[in-house]
């Protein structure tokens, strides 16, 4: 009630000030994963099992302290570790947090062919509604971050909702509020950027990390889950990824083009072959002449 | 299968042009309705999974979890079944050089001038590019549905193939859509008796005579008339 009152911008007969105006409220919100101060701790991916009610997964050894290769149908958030040597031949042990990207341009999205078991949220959140959802996969196949995962038993696609229960009541995501670091924060879209550019900045000019920078690919119309990278000139050191996500070309092929082709040829066949009916009719069969042929 | 040409019953035939051929055996029409039945089935579903405005299909079939649970169940199905066919008439679907003559005439054929074709054995041309149309459908929709079936399974390594495979899927469903749309409106609708010998196997002499002259010279036994 009261948060409605202050989005009133006008009313009728009233005398005085109201509340909501000159209101300006930015709806997008935004993660940002500065993997600068993250110590790989994990934190987060307690969290996100607790918060969402999934038990701990049998963890898969890889030489790395790493949980498990990527992320699964019921572990929504994995650090990825990476230890790279560097030119001159120091090592860095790189962690970064995966997790569902909320593209501005999902590309799950895209590609699902079930109503309404896709949805993006005004706010940026990319929401999956199990209800809807028909299994197919074809999320899997649209998103460049290789976040949807199947679950066998459920027949159903889960990833992380950027804890829209939570957001939505106005908390923060549980893996936010788990980082004892501080490398999490959550706000909105332009307050993270801001943040996130500052940081970056500290980080060329302060750190000596030329290189440093945020990533927000536009090619995926920008993210709602950002990074704060040391080298963000090669963000696949970070666990794999992706320098210029995109949804795939065969994706946009196949929802775009031809869709159109396909539906214009099904219609254009069936009124081709009404013509051809209408123009030339039935094929029948003729008599045989009584002089064809004869028995051997 | 080869029968002479029968009597349609007891009663005297004073008329050739009735007299029934055998034209497909009772394996040869179940398996063909199965296979019909599975194609349908994929249709109505594949459709539904191609287009938010054909959504709705899924809901005939059972919703759409359920059509995504049997799509690829039936899609062996039709595959089983059009291999035995494959099997069955691998022989009679060569192509050789009488059907050249043919697809010349093909214009003949589009506008019902079948007197002006060149005689053709039990499948004219039409009926063996169709035949090697959804023959090729079935081995890339099979290798492109495996695909899609377990995309979970697929390594990130190897998305290639899942962005081939949506890609190869959809695209070659729609040639077969085309060749079936051509096929049920020839047999059901356009050659009359077609649809029929499907159902219970038989064709008239006429028929045959019309529409496969070798072929009717060789299951009757009749020599072709001296030039």
């Amino acid at each position: 009630m009261s948060q409605a009152s202050t989005e009133i911008i006008r009313i009728s007969g009233h005398a005085g000030t109201v509340p909501g105006e000159g209101l300006n409220r930015e709806f997008q919100v935004c993660k940002l994963v500065d993997t600068t101060t993250c110590i790989g701790c994990k934190a987060c991916e307690v969290a996100c099992l607790e918060w969402n009610g999934y038990t701990f997964s049998e963890t898969t050894f890889d030489n790395s302290y790493q949980t498990m290769p990527e992320t699964a149908w019921n572990y929504w958030n994995l650090i990825k570790f990476n230890e790279h040597e560097r030119e001159d031949g120091s090592m860095m042990l790189l962690m970064r947090k995966d997790q569902c990207m909320h593209c501005a341009d999902p590309g799950c999205l895209a590609a699902c062919p079930a109503d309404g078991a896709i949805v993006q949220y005004a706010n940026g959140i990319v929401d999956f509604q199990e209800a809807n959802c028909i299994g197919c996969g074809y999320c899997m196949t649209g998103c460049p971050f290789n976040i949807p995962k199947f679950s066998p038993t459920a027949r159903k696609v889960f990833k992380c909702t950027l804890c829209n229960d939570r957001v939505s009541v106005g908390l923060e995501p549980a893996c936010i509020k788990a980082c004892p670091t501080g490398c999490l924060h959550f706000g909105t879209k332009s307050e993270m950027k801001e943040l996130a550019e500052t940081r970056a900045e500290q980080l060329r000019t302060v750190s000596g990390f030329a290189d440093a920078g945020v990533y927000d690919p536009p090619g995926v119309g920008g993210t709602h889950v950002i990074y704060v990278l040391h080298d963000a000139k090669n963000p696949e050191l970070y666990g794999g990824l992706p320098k210029d996500p995109h949804i795939p070309m065969s994706v946009r092929l196949w929802k775009g083009p031809l869709k159109w082709l396909g539906n214009l040829a099904m219609v254009g066949g069936l009124v081709g072959l009404a013509w051809h009916y209408m123009r030339y009719g039935p094929k029948k069969e003729e008599p045989i002449p009584p002089d064809d042929g004869r028995h051997v | 299968m080869s029968t002479g040409a029968v009597p349609r019953s007891n009663a005297a035939v004073t008329d050739r042009n009735e007299e029934l051929i055998r034209r497909y055996s009772l394996a040869e029409r179940a398996n063909h309705w199965l296979g019909a039945l599975a194609y349908t089935y994929l249709l109505i579903t594949g459709l539904a999974f191609w287009s938010p405005y054909l959504y709705w299909l899924a809901a005939v079939v059972g919703g759409g979890p359920t059509a995504r649970f049997w799509h690829p169940w039936l899609g062996l199905v039709f595959s089983v079944s059009f291999l035995w066919t494959s099997k069955e008439w691998l022989r009679d679907m060569q192509i050789d050089s009488s059907d050249r003559a043919w697809s010349k005439a093909i214009g003949n054929y589009i506008r019902n001038e079948d007197a002006k074709l060149p005689p053709v054995g039990r499948f004219n041309y039409g009926q063996k590019l169709f035949f090697w149309g959804i023959f090729y459908s079935v081995i890339l929709l099979l290798l492109s549905g495996i695909a899609l079936w377990y995309t979970e399974s697929l390594p990130w390594n190897l998305r290639i193939l899942r962005y081939a495979a949506i890609l190869i899927h959809a695209s070659v469903a729609l040639i077969s859509i085309g060749l079936v749309l051509i096929h049920v409106y020839m047999s059901a609708i356009l050659e009359k008796g077609s649809l029929g010998s499907m159902i219970h196997g038989y064709v008239t002499s006429a028929w045959a005579w019309t529409f496969h002259r070798t072929w009717y010279y060789e299951v009757t036994g009749r020599s072709r008339p001296k030039q």
